[in-house]
């Protein structure tokens, strides 16, 4: 692990984050998280009894973290209280905070999720908040405490990639925390171009799981996510407008 | 005694705590968490938190999602 994710002290190997929404069953869930490589992976809360149980085994058994989201919660009280029992029931403190506007974009709500991420860091959490790509919010969040910023690439599941690449890149100018990408990637270009921009991790699900085949794209974002990475490392030339030989020129 | 557990109303003998509430949701021993009117309740109180009446109980645990 020679280029580890950090994020709050801990570090990570892989700098992909999966969501597990939109798998069509846990073995086809299985097989993506192996292919993807990834050691942080997002579950929700939901009534027991709800369909869908049997994630936190899997986790446990791969040996990849959960990190509990608080998706669905439109306000600040819900978000908090959310959060206090994901703490109580999967014992961690770490904390994907969503605060959703509405059901037609699922854009956060700014408002409330300051107000939420504001409480849970006052409360002893490990803030990962999942915000737009708007850099004055996505510094405020980081100026309270959270512990990385998770700008979207475009709307949940749209799969349109990285609408505002200038923003992603102010983000990642200004922040002194983990900038995760979450949202909006299509296929593993986009990834790739998340950390091009200087991303420290990408985090993504229905990419995946609703992909044709699962395992596959697994694959290809850890690929794209790797490649990306060697790529900011690399320094990438400059932009030319005219053309530029790379041969010597003949004596 | 009545209380509304994961928003479906249910009939509790008096004096239920939220441990006998999670036996009757058949609740796993790990990986869930209760509220109770909108605060949570520390696993280490599930068995001295009595329910009161027409309280509102939620009982909640991870699924694949996000």
């Amino acid at each position: 692990m020679d280029d580890p994710l950090v994020i709050a002290g801990r570090e990570f190997g892989s700098r992909l984050v999966m969501g597990t929404g939109g798998a069509a069953n846990l073995s086809v869930l299985e097989r993506a998280l192996v292919a993807s490589g990834t050691e942080l992976t997002t579950v929700a809360m939901r009534r027991l009894d709800a369909s869908g149980g049997g994630v936190l085994d899997l986790l446990a058994r791969l040996g990849i973290a959960a990190l509990p989201n608080t998706a669905g919660c439109r306000t600040a009280a819900e978000a908090v209280l959310t959060a206090r029992l994901a703490r109580e029931a999967l014992d961690t403190n770490w904390v994907k905070l969503e605060v959703i506007a509405d059901d037609q974009t699922l854009l956060p709500d700014p408002v409330e999720l300051l107000d939420a991420a504001e409480k849970l860091v006052d409360d002893g959490f490990v803030v990962l908040p999942y915000t737009s790509d708007d850099p004055v919010l996505a510094l405020r969040l980081e100026q309270i405490g959270c512990a990385a910023v998770m700008p979207l690439g475009s709307p949940i599941g749209t799969g349109l990639g990285i609408r505002n690449p200038h923003n992603i890149e102010l983000i990642v100018s200004r922040a002194s925390v983990p900038v995760i990408l979450d949202a909006g990637v299509g296929t593993a270009s986009d990834a790739a171009l998340a950390m091009e921009l200087g991303c420290s991790a990408v985090l993504l699900a229905t990419a995946v799981t609703r992909a044709q085949d699962p395992e596959r794209m697994a694959a290809a974002m850890r690929a794209g996510v790797e490649a990306g990475r060697l790529a900011k490392l690399a320094g990438r030339i400059p932009k030319r407008f005219w053309a530029h030989a790379s041969s010597p020129a003949v004596e | 005694m009545k209380a509304k557990v994961n928003g479906l109303e249910r009939e509790l003998p008096d004096g239920s705590t939220v441990a006998a509430v999670l036996a009757l949701l058949d609740a796993p021993p790990s990986g869930v968490a209760v509220a109770l009117d909108g605060e949570v309740v520390p696993r280490t109180a599930w068995k001295t938190t009595v329910v009161p009446d027409g309280a509102a109980v939620e009982v909640l645990t991870a699924v694949q999602g996000g």
